[in-house]
């Protein structure tokens, strides 16, 4: 047998896999009274493909950030036990683990794909004549077939999520860690990603280990499942089937999407003669670009009717103009042609053109939820941001109180009415980005996207929620990639076609 | 955000070189205010623009700011500039003479001179190239210059996120209204919230850069290599070339007047 050696060949490198030991590890971030991860006994072999589950709080990513070597040193937190990689101490295994994060936006580091793909190698000191072979099998292994010069800055979040696994690649880990790498992608490019993954373990044989919330994507291409409990410790620990029978209900309780078991979607009251509250005539969408004045169009030819008490939602593929038509339906957008009116009972009195209202005559008719909640958190405290609504609407501080109360109390926000909104975890994001807009009561509601990467407890939650509003007569509009949030709640679906530009200048 | 750089022979040349010369003649020229040295040295960089490799249309768009600029700094100066010699012109408190104009000459001149070149090598230049040679050319720390660079990523989407910030607001009832006050809440408000969205971007990079072998003292090594070819050197001898003649005839012809004298 040949020895390992760290030159490749033709076929891929020879990676020497990763074995994994926790005996009683434990990590407490600085300034937190609990541990996030404590009393931790584990073992990887060399080679072992694993899922790492567990509820929001199990600790998770924590112990992959340990792994990576990415969590700091005792300024950071209070370490306990031992984790160890190949007999020796985590931090120390530099070059040896590869993690690829959630956010496909903030791990593309430089301009261009190819030496974005070669930073990784150039930290480790690879010799130059070394880099760039390793960069192009990288890239082909993850299915990205562009010139190296391709900027990153014009990739879909699926290739951006491949570019950080060939950037990972490169580097021959013999430990790869995904810390909900699909989390924020649509279907197509979960896919993508997941497909680039199997592809390189089959060739390099690493050690894996993956945190995800979709057991759906992962499950048949991991051989083992680790629980983590969140009062310390492994909870459960087996094969993959194993496992997702003994503690499915367990999972799914705790946010997992258990593919057995699906949440229950809710039963909607179909609601008699509804009126049309917005009309969508030969409209044409777009926005206009930074230092430009006329808009670029993205989508163009929409013809639709928002109606009371039914949910329509908007699907497509990315870049097809989906986020750009609601919020030109939301009243926030110019069109950019063609023509979009509320009805009469709508508009109760102003102008027809959503755009030309105020702000403030907005509250009442169309809300709109954005993609990323933070963007529409103003104040410093859950209970102060909620109210900013009901006071621009002038309503009696008693009635802003009791509105506020019942929206906490429905939403689960009560105990956190003192908590910075930037500091929820995502779920009590998305939840309270609800609660801002349905504060105002609007006739319409409008969501961009609003169960992207939510666990399945949140998810159930938030249909219930919207079902309960759509029966009391709200209209909702909602861009989405999710199937099952369609088939629970859609009464219309429009269908984007494929983006009118690529995005690609011609020379 | 970066533009789109066409293949010249300046945007072949080491940043590090254009820099400096960018740098040299700067100094030169900010040594004295006359108007024949800037004249001179804005001459000799217009002949050597020919080569900058930009189109006419991207030329102007990048540096209209100068053309602005040069004219309101010396029409400003003209007017209101210290006065010296004949008075050519009163109105007012607003005199003309022959001193302030010819210093309104110089000045609007000195801002083409510097501003002109100073851009166009700028707008050759990819920034990574730019980090590339600082870091292996000038020996700058990596950490250092590799952090920059990945951070002038992230501006492009300080603009997405401002935009979205404006957008929420309207939604929430607080996009206009309340007058110059409101106005302002409406500026620093979502100021506020860009930073910390910003600075939380800005955490996950360092994590995602960190995880990618970033930030120890280990040696590193460079996939690009950045040489300083014997192109680079002529660049800047040109450059000292420029500093030097403009900085003769203005001696010569007796306009040179050394600030710090």
């Amino acid at each position: 047998m040949p020895p390992p050696s760290s030159t490749s060949s033709a076929r891929g490198p020879q990676i020497r896999p990763v074995q994994i030991e926790a005996r009683g590890w434990g990590w407490r971030h600085a300034g937190r009274h609990h541990h996030a991860v404590s009393g931790l006994d584990l073992r990887i072999e060399p080679g072992e493909r694993v899922l790492l589950l567990g509820a929001s709080g199990a600790g998770k990513s924590t112990l992959v950030h340990a792994l990576a070597g990415v969590l700091g040193d005792a300024e950071d937190g209070d370490e306990t036990g031992r984790l160890l990689i190949d007999g020796g101490r985590a931090a120390a295994a530099r070059g040896r683990v590869g993690l690829v994060l959630q956010d496909p936006d903030s791990q593309v580091v430089l301009a261009r794909v190819g030496d974005d793909v070669a930073f990784g190698c150039e930290n480790l000191a690879v010799p130059r004549a070394e880099i760039w072979p390793r960069v192009r099998r990288a890239l082909a292994e993850v299915g990205l077939n562009l010139p190296l010069d391709h900027p990153t800055s014009n990739l879909s979040g699926g290739q951006k999520q491949r570019l950080a696994l060939a950037g990972v690649l490169a580097m021959q880990p013999g430990l790869l860690l995904l810390d909900e790498p699909t989390a924020n992608l649509d279907p197509v490019g979960i896919i993508e990603v997941r497909d680039a993954v199997v592809r390189s373990l089959d060739h390099s044989g690493a050690t894996f280990v993956v945190i995800e919330h979709r057991v759906e994507v992962w499950q048949d291409v991991v051989d083992r499942v680790i629980v983590l409990d969140p009062a310390g410790g492994v909870l459960a620990d087996g094969p993959t089937r194993q496992i997702l029978a003994s503690q499915g209900d367990r999972l799914a309780q705790a946010g997992v999407w258990v593919p057995a078991r699906p949440p229950r979607f809710p039963v909607r009251h179909a609601i008699s003669n509804s009126q049309s509250l917005l009309r969508a005539d030969g409209l044409a969408v777009g926005r206009v670009p930074f230092g430009r004045r006329v808009a670029s169009v993205v989508a163009e030819g929409i013809t639709l009717s928002v109606d009371a008490g039914t949910a329509t939602v908007v699907t497509g593929p990315n870049g097809a103009g989906k986020s750009t038509l609601a919020l030109t339906l939301a009243g926030l957008l110019k069109p950019a042609g063609g023509t979009l009116r509320a009805s009469d009972s709508l508009a109760d009195g102003i102008v027809a053109e959503p755009h030309r209202w105020r702000s403030r005559q907005l509250l009442t008719r169309i809300g709109t939820v954005f993609q990323d909640p933070e963007h529409q958190f103003l104040a410093a405290t859950v209970r102060g941001d909620l109210t900013i609504g009901p006071h621009a609407l002038g309503l009696s501080p008693a009635e802003q109180t009791s509105r506020v109360d019942e929206l906490m109390h429905r939403l689960r926000l009560d105990h956190l009415a003192d908590a910075n909104p930037f500091t929820l975890s995502g779920g009590e994001k998305r939840r309270m980005s609800v609660a801002t807009v349905l504060a105002t009561r609007p006739r319409l509601l409008v969501l961009d996207e609003p169960t992207f990467g939510q666990d399945s407890r949140t998810w159930q939650e938030l249909v219930s929620l919207l079902a309960e509003l759509l029966d009391e007569g709200t209209a909702i509009v909602a861009v989405t990639h999710d199937a099952q949030f369609v088939s629970a709640l859609a009464d219309e679906e429009y269908r984007l076609g494929a983006p009118m530009s690529l995005g690609v200048a011609q020379p | 955000m970066t533009p789109s750089i066409r293949t010249s022979v300046v945007a072949r040349l080491n940043p590090v070189a254009k820099l400096s010369v960018a740098l040299i003649v700067s100094c030169a020229l900010l040594l004295s205010i006359d108007w024949v040295s800037a004249g001179v040295a804005l001459l000799l960089e217009a002949v050597l623009l020919v080569w900058c490799g930009l189109s006419a249309r991207q030329f102007w768009l990048r540096t209209a700011p100068v053309w602005i600029a040069a004219p309101m700094a010396s029409i400003t100066t003209i007017l209101y500039g210290e006065d010296s010699g004949a008075v050519l012109w009163q109105f007012g408190f607003i005199s003309v003479t022959e001193g302030s104009a010819q210093l309104g000459l110089a000045i609007g001149l000195r801002v083409l001179a510097i501003g002109l070149p100073g851009i166009v090598l700028l707008a050759t230049t990819d920034p990574t190239d730019l980090a590339d040679g600082l870091a292996q050319v000038l020996r700058l720390p990596a950490r250092f210059v590799l952090g920059g660079l990945a951070g002038l990523r992230l501006v492009g989407m300080f603009i997405d996120d401002w935009h979205s910030l404006g957008l929420a607001r309207r939604a929430r009832g607080v996009g206009d209204g309340g007058g110059l006050r409101g106005a302002a809440r409406r500026f620093f408000g979502p100021a506020f919230s860009l930073l910390v969205i910003s600075v939380r971007r800005g955490s996950k990079l360092a994590t995602a850069m960190e995880a990618r072998g970033f930030g120890s003292n280990e040696p590193r090594t460079w996939a690009r290599p950045s040489h300083v070819r014997a192109a680079d050197a002529a660049l800047v001898a040109i450059g000292f070339a420029i500093a030097g003649i403009a900085i003769g005839v203005a001696v010569w012809a007796e306009t040179w007047s050394f600030i710090l004298a």
